[in-house]
């Protein structure tokens, strides 16, 4: 028998609380299983059950209960984790998505009974042209990451309708998040890794010799995700068009920029944009996002399917006989409609007011936070640049003088009730922080979070160890990832 | 201001600790050729009131019509506690777990998920979820041709009985790649892989995948497929329906050896129809592929203390890690859906997902009785299915679906455009009957769809 006490074992596995007697039949329709499975050819039925907890009802929501209060979440704290846009998620686009009709709609419901999704989509679709100045857009891709997929294979699609096959790499800054050049190999490219000066921006000499038949393209993201906004953004265009190649823009950052400038203007041929980010969807614990593209008019024969369209009758789906050239379908029907119709309504919450309004607390919010951190005496990567909606802040010094690392100072942050910023990324500045406030914050939130940066400094300064230890407040103290790695558990009923 | 906090004051001393005199100047960096604050077709701003008439109105305009249609999504009852858990802010509004130790909540319940989805699969390890159903297939074409160092072929048999757009979704994502996928054809007369022209393949090839049941509800002999493929050296990836699951043999015990890589869409565990998405994909695998499984992966292990913790494991494929060289380019999983998945699993227990199968059997055995008794219906593919079958009509199928569209009846999915040239038919229903009809929903069904083929017959 095990005598270890709850608080060491921390919450059981749902698997601990089951037994195979106990039935929730209430949940389930009252059928007679294995007089029905007799029906079934029985060489192709499963000889052993599948082992489902058996748990009752309560004791089921109590466990999921318990376990959601061991998250940090924007709902519960501050969540300045740079790149990811931490906003607060409005209780209107979740409740209001799930009205009859929208939730329960069939994905190839009849033309007739889809018309009140489809107006939403299609003015999802005008808004985000708008807000980008892109030529036309397609809600079609599923995350950041899909619509990034999305826009390098249309990239990959145009030159090779113009036989245009010499083009092999695509460029990507070092600063670039990791999905960028994994994208580019996807879709068949070989990257080319491009330096940053020690202003953040993009190395145009660098950039100039990398240049040439083989660049399918570049993919930027501005302002990049060192914080900052690439200011000789239409130079590098015209370098990349020039060659023949095409402009990617990586929509990560769009919520610094809504409504200020837009990456149609800039010379963007293809961006994807975050819904979950900009247009506040909910993060989920990790998903569902959805990560629209948009095009200039060169591209907009290969965007992916189906979109809406609108003519006399009423609303439609674009398919392949519309789009004949379209790179094809990302997902089983719509993509995440669900995320897309949260992100329309928050678009209708906000109006153009609002959205407008979105860059402008953001990057005050940023700014401020910037300028408050630098008198406290932390060094920020680029001081001399204003911030975007984010900054970085470095803490090799206090690594170097103390040794203790951005990873113990993000610990020691989640014992005072903070989520830590992005840490270690971008890659190219030591011991780093990338601090995204976002709009929803109050001053009174980001005045406690640098007053609590001042404090673990100080800490670090006396007792460098405690920071070292940290977290001491938290359900579990810091975890063993090599251990993770090296004896893998993840399966409760298989062990290596 | 909607959703900013800041007073006029507080503006104001954030500005003067910056050094600005007002929030435009913190824009001053952007080339003031590129300023553009044209937002003209986007609607001025609406209250919660007014949007939520909006909403409910395009509801309204959609109805709520009997559903019929499955194809890969599926309505199923789902437990009102599900989303009421699930939408709690600690788990709604929480981010990737990369910090563990804020995330436990999060870490743990997709250890759960990995746990309830190896157990459905028979398999040894899962990840924590990717995109949906389609895009898993295309991940795991993408790994099974990684994992299968015996035979370097970009090759993959990909058999007419799987779902058509997913098909076309694993072609989108892998072409690139110079990878080529092999139809095989669908046998017209039990609706399931043609065997005799699939064994009659001589070129190598790094896997074959199986969908259990198929797309068009019929049941693929998997277990001898599955030897099959292995001893031509390749990999078997089972496409599986997790609700069939309950009842049906697990990919991992197939044939001798059982499936190398399971994978399908998670909708039907408790993720509402919501027009395609977000749903969940799931994909397990055996242990010796695990580091080859693309999306995350969470691992249970121990704190400073030695107190059992969780947090995302084996990084090191993973984009933010390996750039260029990773499995995938995924970042985000479907954590959310991937919560309501495990709660479902959670409530149901292996007794409730086994009542909801078989009582989505004994419907749909049910309605095909029914139907087969209209004049000029048939089906052609016979009744050991699933939850879904084929109907065969001598009437035009899109005629038939408008008509009952007006009766407030979703009847199906017309497939005789992807279909015509192997069964025969030129009019062809795929229909799903799950565990939320009842008897009369079922009678209802047949009557109006016998009623709207005799009238359009007459009307001939």
């Amino acid at each position: 028998m095990n005598t270890t006490s709850v608080e060491q074992k921390g919450e059981a596995l749902i698997f601990e609380h089951s037994d195979p007697q106990r039935q929730t039949s209430s949940l389930a329709p009252d059928v007679n299983i294995s007089e029905i499975s007799q029906g079934l050819p029985a060489h192709l039925l499963r000889k052993q059950d599948v082992e489902l907890p058996q748990v009752g009802e309560l004791q089921v929501v109590r466990h999921y209960t318990r376990l959601s209060q061991k998250n940090f979440s924007i709902d519960t704290h501050f969540y300045p984790l740079g790149s990811c846009t931490m906003k607060y998620n409005p209780r209107a686009c979740n409740t209001l998505a799930q009205l009859p009709g929208l939730i329960g709609r069939h994905p190839m419901a009849h033309a007739s009974m889809s018309q009140g999704i489809m107006s939403c989509l299609y003015d999802l679709q005008t808004m985000l042209m708008e807000a980008t100045g892109m030529k036309q857009v397609s809600l079609m891709p599923m995350a950041g990451a899909q619509g990034e997929f999305a826009g390098v294979a249309m990239i990959r699609a145009y030159h090779d309708h113009h036989q245009d096959n010499g083009r092999t790499e695509i460029i990507v800054p070092d600063a670039a998040h990791g999905t960028n050049p994994a994208t580019a190999v996807m879709c068949g490219y070989k990257v080319k890794e491009l330096p940053t000066n020690d202003q953040g921006d993009v190395d145009l000499d660098a950039l100039e010799q990398m240049i040439g038949p083989q660049t399918a393209g570049i993919m930027l993201t501005n302002p990049s995700t060192l914080g900052v906004f690439e200011r000789k953004i239409n130079y590098i265009a015209d370098m990349i068009h020039k060659a023949g190649g095409l402009l990617y823009y990586d929509g990560a950052n769009l919520n610094a920029i809504l409504g200020k400038v837009k990456p149609g203007d800039m010379g963007f041929d293809v961006i994807h944009m975050n819904l979950h980010k900009t247009f506040s969807t909910p993060h989920g614990g990790g998903g569902p996002g959805a990560g629209p593209v948009g095009v200039s008019e060169r591209l907009q024969p290969f965007l992916p399917i189906p979109m809406v369209g609108k003519n006399d009758q009423g609303y439609y789906w674009i398919t392949e006989n519309d789009q004949p050239l379209s790179i094809g379908h990302l997902s089983a029907w719509m993509g995440n409609v669900g995320v897309l119709l949260r992100a329309y309504i928050y678009a209708l919450l906000l109006g153009r007011e609002g959205m407008a309004r979105v860059s402008e607390y953001a990057t005050l919010n940023a700014n401020y936070l910037l300028k408050r951190f630098s008198d406290a005496g932390f060094d920020i990567a680029f001081p001399e640049r204003r911030a975007s909606h984010e900054f970085i802040l470095t803490l090799k010094k206090e690594a170097k003088e103390y040794g203790t690392t951005a990873m113990d100072f993000a610990k020691r942050l989640l014992d005072y009730g903070f989520h830590a910023p992005t840490t270690y990324f971008p890659l190219l500045v030591p011991e780093c922080f990338l601090i995204e406030p976002t709009e929803t914050e109050s001053k009174e939130e980001l005045d406690r979070f640098v007053e609590t940066m001042i404090k673990i400094l100080e800490e670090a300064k006396q007792s460098p160890d405690l920071l070292k230890q940290a977290p001491y407040e938290l359900p579990v103290r810091r975890l063993d990832d090599v251990k993770a790695a090296r004896e893998l558990d993840l399966n409760y009923y298989y062990q290596e | 201001m909607p959703y900013i906090p800041h007073t006029p004051e507080e503006v104001a001393q954030m500005l003067s600790v910056i050094g600005a005199d007002s929030i435009d100047e913190l824009f001053d960096e952007i080339p003031k050729e590129l300023r553009n604050d044209g937002l003209d077709s986007i609607p001025a701003r609406q209250s919660e009131m007014a949007i939520q008439r909006i909403l409910s109105e395009k509801g309204l305009l959609d109805g709520t019509p009997m559903c019929f249609a499955g194809g890969g999504a599926y309505e199923h009852h789902i437990p009102a506690a599900v989303w009421e858990i699930a939408t709690r802010g600690e788990f709604y509004s929480a981010y990737t777990p990369y910090q563990a130790e804020a995330s436990q909540g999060t870490l743990q319940v997709i250890y759960e998920f990995q746990s309830m989805i190896a157990s459905l699969t028979a398999m040894d390890v899962s990840n924590a979820s990717l995109y949906d159903g389609a895009s898993g297939l295309a991940e795991a074409v993408l790994m099974a041709i990684r994992a299968n160092r015996k035979v370097k072929s970009k090759r993959i048999l990909m058999p007419a009985s799987v779902s058509p757009v997913y098909r076309q979704v694993v072609e989108t994502i892998v072409k690139n790649q110079g990878i080529s996928l092999e139809l095989i054809d669908l046998d017209s007369d039990s609706g399931t892989i043609d065997r005799e022209k699939l064994t009659a393949q001589t070129e190598a090839f790094s896997a074959l995948v199986i969908p259990q049941p198929n797309y068009l509800g019929c049941m693929e002999e998997v277990h001898e497929l599955t030897d099959w493929a292995h001893e031509q050296g390749a990999l078997v990836i089972g496409l599986v329906n997790p609700t069939a699951l309950a009842l049906l043999e697990a990919p991992g015990n197939w044939g001798k050896a059982g499936a190398d890589i399971a994978v399908g869409e998670g909708q039907p565990l408790g993720v509402p129809l919501a027009s395609g998405g977000p749903y969940v994909g799931f994909m397990a695998c055996k242990q010796k592929l695990v580091r080859q499984l693309p999306g995350r992966i969470v691992g249970r292990t121990v704190d400073l203390d030695g107190k059992p913790g969780f947090s995302l494991t084996l990084q090191a494929r993973e984009q933010h890690i390996r750039r260029s060289k990773a499995t995938s380019n995924i970042c985000t999983n479907q954590g959310l859906m991937a919560t309501a998945a495990t709660l479902y699993m959670a409530f149901m227990g292996t007794n409730g997902l086994q009542k909801v199968a078989a009582s989505s059997v004994a419907n749909t055995q049910r309605l095909m009785a029914l139907m087969e008794k209209i004049p000029s219906v048939s089906l052609p593919f016979g009744k050991q299915v699933f939850h879904e079958f084929v109907l065969a009509l001598d009437v035009d199928a899109d005629t038939v679906l408008e008509r009952l569209a007006q009766e407030d009846i979703l009847g199906g999915i017309n497939i005789s455009r992807n279909y015509d040239s192997v069964s025969g038919h030129k009019n062809l229903l795929l229909i799903c009957v799950t565990e939320t009809k009842t008897e009369a929903d079922l009678k209802f069904f047949a009557a109006t769809l016998g009623d709207i083929v005799k009238a359009i017959k007459e009307g001939e």
